[in-house]
């Protein structure tokens, strides 16, 4: 069984997410390439060929795929799919924009955010918010899927795999990419992040997420949001965790002023540890918390980044 | 211009799916159903269009069972033109919706599409991307915003760093995001209204399209349960747990 993994990066380094479905990839079958498709990629190229486990690197290098948008992600990998059995990517927004295409010119159907896989053609996948978990058997003759990364371990390094230049994408194509409005920071990613710390609407606007910037200073946590808090305006749109925002599932994740939608549970509840500060002693979130504080935000979080001062951090 | 909107009847985002005893799938009897979301954000932004000058005609389309003839006249309640009701008992894939939704594409000639990014019920935020490939059109997924500038629609996109613009050649898909409008709800005239609106009838059969699913269900089952935790006394509790019981800091 031939896999064609696609990478996640940003013209200049290999993410993380790339890793980890190398690793879904890797329980379909023995046989895993990696495409990097991007614009001058050739430093992310030679990181690919580090990943443990991959045979082959596939590099394609052209101005249409800077920003690897859909009609050109879709002509650079429908005609490589003669030579594979499946065609794995991360759920990132990038992946999600141009798999359906894929899957529709190859008469497939994608299986979306798998989050387990059975073998080479039986995956387990949430439903209905993560309230359900289908386990379903593909009966079409290639594969393509995608893969939420937080459910899969990072694939190591220390591979030696060879790297290979494919031909341009055929154009032309009626999309074109205009600009980009990139939420900046310098701290860990969200999806990647051991410790995330998430505010709601009980933060009351968007200068009260000052209040857990100091606590995510100190414990290196990336910062994350409900969907109200981002309808409010208190934070970008980026930073919603949710069934559909971004998943994640770090060792530690704190919800303030939260009240615990399933939405927001589908994002979060695969976290190893889960605190909640909330006002509301019956406030859903606290039935799937581990530490719960009730408490005035207002009050409580001074207090909490107080503690972890004394505490060292 | 015509703009066509697919709708799916959905369990309504307030109920918690039940996963049944047998483990074939949800409990979908007796339960709330409604217009998936994202679906009215897409009416919403269609029905917009037309009060704005720039859509000719809106249809909305629905595949599924007798009961979505429903979802379709909360479309045509919150302002849509007409319906298309394809009927089916069976839960079409989104292969299978796209290769539908295309048929009607050639035959109503429409020069926008908009779905919603995903159908909550089923998560898979496949079919735009889907009906996009078959028509050979560009898409905007995830839109936060979209204008119409001549033959060109600018949409502004939610992705995972913060927001890009790209610029569609029409005809052109666009599925919805959260963020994209405020669906409005439907007043109690335009209901009454509604229900002398058209809808045409059909069936999976008269497109000719092969609807057989590609995925069987081996089985559902509910997901690991989170066991009860504890509440902290104070903010100096809460550090100590997690620094020394949970070691998660
Ligand atoms: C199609 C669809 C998709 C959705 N997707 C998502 C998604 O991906 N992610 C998501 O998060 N939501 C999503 N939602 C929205 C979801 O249903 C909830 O509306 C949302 O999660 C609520 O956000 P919240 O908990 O911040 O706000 P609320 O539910 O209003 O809760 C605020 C909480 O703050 C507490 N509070 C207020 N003041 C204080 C204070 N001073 N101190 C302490 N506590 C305080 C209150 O007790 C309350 O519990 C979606 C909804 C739909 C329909
Ligand atoms: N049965 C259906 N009838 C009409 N439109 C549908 C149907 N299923 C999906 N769609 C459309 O496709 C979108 C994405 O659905 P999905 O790919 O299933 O997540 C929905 O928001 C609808 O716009």
């Amino acid at each position: 069984m031939a896999i064609l993994v696609i990478a996640e990066h940003d013209n200049k380094s290999l993410k993380d997410a790339t890793h980890k479905t190398v690793t879904a990839a890797a329980k379909m079958g023995k046989d895993v390439d990696l495409l990097v498709a991007g614009k001058g990629v050739k430093d992310v190229a030679a990181e690919a060929a580090k990943v443990a486990g991959v045979r082959k690197v596939l590099t394609c290098d052209h101005a249409t795929l800077e920003r690897q948008l859909a009609e050109s992600m879709q002509a650079v990998i429908v005609p490589l799919m003669d030579g594979y059995d499946a065609v794995v990517a991360p759920d990132t927004t990038t992946h999600k924009n141009y798999m359906p295409r894929v899957a529709a010119k190859l008469d497939v159907q994608q299986i979306s955010s798998v989050t387990g896989v059975e073998g080479a053609d039986t995956f387990v996948r949430p439903i209905y918010a993560g309230n359900a978990m289908a386990t379903v058997k593909s009966s079409d003759a290639k594969k393509v899927v995608t893969v939420r990364t937080t459910a899969f371990a990072a694939a190591g390094d220390g591979g030696s795999a060879s790297v290979e230049a494919i031909g341009d994408p055929a154009g032309p194509f009626k999309s074109e990419y205009v600009s980009e409005e990139l939420t900046k920071s310098d701290r860990p990613e969200l999806t990647a992040a051991k410790v995330v710390i998430s505010g709601g609407r009980g933060m009351g606007s968007g200068e009260n997420f000052k209040l857990i910037e100091g606590i995510a200073d100190k414990l290196g946590a990336a910062m994350g949001a409900s969907r109200a808090a981002v309808d409010a305006g208190y934070v970008p749109n980026d930073w919603q965790v949710g069934q559909t925002g971004k998943a994640v599932a770090p060792a530690l994740y704190i919800a303030v002023g939260i009240s615990g939608a399933i939405q927001h549970l589908a994002g979060m509840k695969d976290s190893k540890v889960i605190a909640a500060i909330n006002k509301d002693e019956d406030a859903p979130i606290f039935q799937v918390a581990d530490y719960g504080l009730v408490a005035d935000l207002f009050k409580a979080l001074p207090e909490f980044e107080a503690e972890l001062e004394k505490a060292g951090y | 211009m015509k703009v066509l909107v697919p709708v799916k009847r959905v369990l309504d985002y307030n109920v918690k799916a039940r996963v049944k005893s047998d483990n074939s799938g949800v409990d979908l009897a007796n339960v709330k159903m409604s217009m998936n979301p994202f679906d009215e954000i897409s009416v919403e932004q269609a029905v917009k269009m037309q009060e704005a000058g720039t859509a000719s005609e809106t249809v909305v389309v629905s595949i599924g069972p007798s009961k979505a003839q429903e979802t379709i006249r909360t479309g045509l309640a919150m302002g849509m033109d007409r319906g298309i009701h394809v009927e089916t008992d069976e839960d079409l894939e989104p292969l299978a919706i796209a290769k539908i939704l295309k048929a009607i594409c050639d035959e109503e000639k429409p020069e926008l599409v908009i779905l919603g990014k995903q159908a909550i019920d089923n998560d898979y935020g496949a079919t735009g991307g889907m009906l996009a490939a078959l028509l050979d059109w560009p898409i905007g997924s995830a839109a936060n915003s979209m204008k119409l500038a001549g033959s060109d629609m600018t949409v502004v996109k939610e992705v995972d760093g913060g927001l890009q613009t790209v610029k569609l050649t029409m005809p052109a898909i666009v599925t919805t995001d959260l963020r994209l409008n405020e669906p409005r709800y439907a007043s109690l005239p335009n209901i009454m209204k509604a229900k002398k609106k058209p809808i045409d009838a059909k069936t999976p059969a008269d497109y000719g399209v092969d609807t057989k699913p590609r995925l069987k269900t081996v089985k559902v089952t509910e997901p690991e349960a989170r066991k009860a935790g504890i509440k902290v006394e104070d903010a100096a509790q809460l550090v100590d747990k997690l620094k020394n019981e949970a070691g998660v800091i």
